[in-house]
């Protein structure tokens, strides 16, 4: 079943495929987002509680869910390493991670602005936040582990096992505003039956929410190639695309 | 077979013993740190009630992440370690008897020190009951999950602040239960649902954290 995967376990392939998809992560990028900004910040209705502030929701929903979502490839990618020992896969893993992490940053700041017109505070040590707080801290840790050795697959396989302990903090983060009577509201959007969030607004959203997420994959994407070609310089086929390019690995 | 693991637990235990210093330093820094807070803070009883729970936890953990590297630095370097991987045995058992030792000489003297702790910072009787509560069920939690960091970074060199930087957020979740448990305690509301999560955490780690200590040993091992 899980067959076709295999041959991406080779950097050379991997490389390939990731140009093969990035024009696609990249036109998703500009359709969806420049629409999904566009509509949202400028077209939509104005709250009426929360008047233009009720803005923020197009930049503070996506990059929160996204910060999770962007962690579980993490965690993914991590498991898939450490299980089938492919060195792609701890690739994609650091690839991933200090792109998780600014996206995480970018839910905080947000928040935080957002929290100051409507809650009177920047910040509020309410469980939601205290846990997306620790996410940040995570994926910080995750990257200075990596950080430290010098032998990148043992890099890996390290920062790995730590991606995969963090993870008992995503179900966290997301249950934080059921378990906990918190000041962040429930969720709004996630709910199958009907959302909370009113039909104008709505759409916009789920637009910025695909926008953001083909966004972070084409980010994904490019920083693996230059991981995989920084990792793979002295073989055959990275000096071969370096020379078509006219740059010269010597210099490197 | 299993004088092995008694051989491998009379060996830690010995060796613990014999460097005092390593032993006492995190709990001279655990006193230090708390009577740092009536200081800081101001004398007043009420006050240092209301933080009392918060500053014995931290204080705990923050000890704790002091005398962690002791766990596998000193087999790692002297190649022991590397014996025991290749003795053949299961190196999962001989992983949790080594914590199982840790936590003894580590966890067991703060749990004698904790009424010392309880009465610097005027918790009331039931306040300390749940506090030694959470202390008991939360002490091996640290020192289970700690030794997956400690094992990862411990081919590190100077690798103390960053153990630090990977185990506080992960200790978070183990720190807001058990504050609140004490908390609900000096409202005299019942708190075992908060024990009970802790416990379930401990469960959790109990089963899964040999695999990863192991792991990780072998990751830094190479």
């Amino acid at each position: 079943m899980w067959k076709w995967l295999h041959p991406y376990a080779k950097t050379e392939n991997a490389y390939a495929l990731c140009n093969t998809l990035l024009p696609w992560f990249w036109a998703g990028t500009c359709a969806f987002l420049s629409v999904g900004i566009v509509w949202g910040l400028v077209f939509a209705p104005q709250d009426y509680q929360q008047f233009e502030s009720v803005r923020i929701i197009y930049i503070h929903v996506p990059s929160a869910m996204l910060s999770m979502g962007a962690y579980v490839a993490m965690a993914v990618a991590a498991l898939v390493g450490i299980v089938w020992q492919w060195r792609t896969a701890f690739m994609t893993m650091i690839a991933i991670a200090p792109v998780g992490a600014v996206v995480t940053f970018v839910a905080l700041f947000t928040g935080a602005a957002w929290g100051k017109p409507m809650w009177g505070t920047w910040w509020i040590w309410d469980a939601r936040l205290t846990s997306e707080l620790i996410l940040l801290f995570l994926y910080i840790g995750i990257i200075a582990l990596y950080g430290v050795f010098d032998d990148k697959q043992q890099a890996g396989k390290a920062a790995g096992v730590m991606a995969l302990v963090g993870v008992v903090n995503v179900p966290i983060i997301h249950y934080s505003v059921v378990w906990w009577n918190t000041l962040h509201q429930g969720a709004s959007i996630s709910k199958v039956d009907k959302p909370d969030v009113a039909d104008p607004m709505l759409w916009p959203l789920l637009i910025c929410i695909i926008g953001f997420s083909f966004f972070i994959a084409a980010v994904s994407t490019v920083r693996l190639k230059s991981e995989i070609v920084r990792r793979e310089m002295h073989r055959p086929w990275v000096q071969k695309l370096a020379h078509n390019n006219g740059v010269t690995t010597d210099a490197v | 077979m299993s004088a092995f693991y008694t051989g491998v637990f009379k060996r830690d235990l010995t060796l613990a013993f014999r460097q005092k210093a390593e032993l006492l330093q995190p709990l001279m820094f655990l006193v230090l740190v708390v009577s740092l807070f009536p200081i800081g803070v101001g004398p007043a009883p009420e006050i240092l009630q209301v933080i009392g729970p918060g500053v014995i936890w931290v204080a705990a953990i923050l000890s704790s992440l002091m005398g962690m590297e002791r766990l596998f630095r000193d087999d790692f370097h002297d190649g022991s370690l590397e014996q025991l991987m290749l003795s053949g045995m299961n190196l999962n058992l001989v992983v949790a008897v080594k914590i199982f030792v840790h936590w003894l000489v580590s966890a067991v003297p703060l749990l004698i020190l904790s009424p010392l702790l309880a009465m610097f910072l005027h918790m009331t009787f039931d306040m300390y009951i749940a506090l030694l509560m959470t202390l008991l069920l939360g002490t091996p939690l640290i020192s289970m999950v700690g030794a997956i960091a400690v094992g990862l970074t411990v081919g590190v060199n100077r690798g103390g602040v960053l153990l630090a930087l990977l185990l506080i957020p992960v200790f978070i979740p183990l720190l807001i239960f058990a504050t609140s448990a004490v908390d609900s305690a000096a409202l005299q509301l019942p708190y075992l649902s908060q024990l009970a999560i802790i416990a379930a955490m401990l469960l959790l780690a109990v089963a899964f954290s040999p695999f990863a200590i192991t792991y990780s040993l072998k990751v830094s091992q190479n």
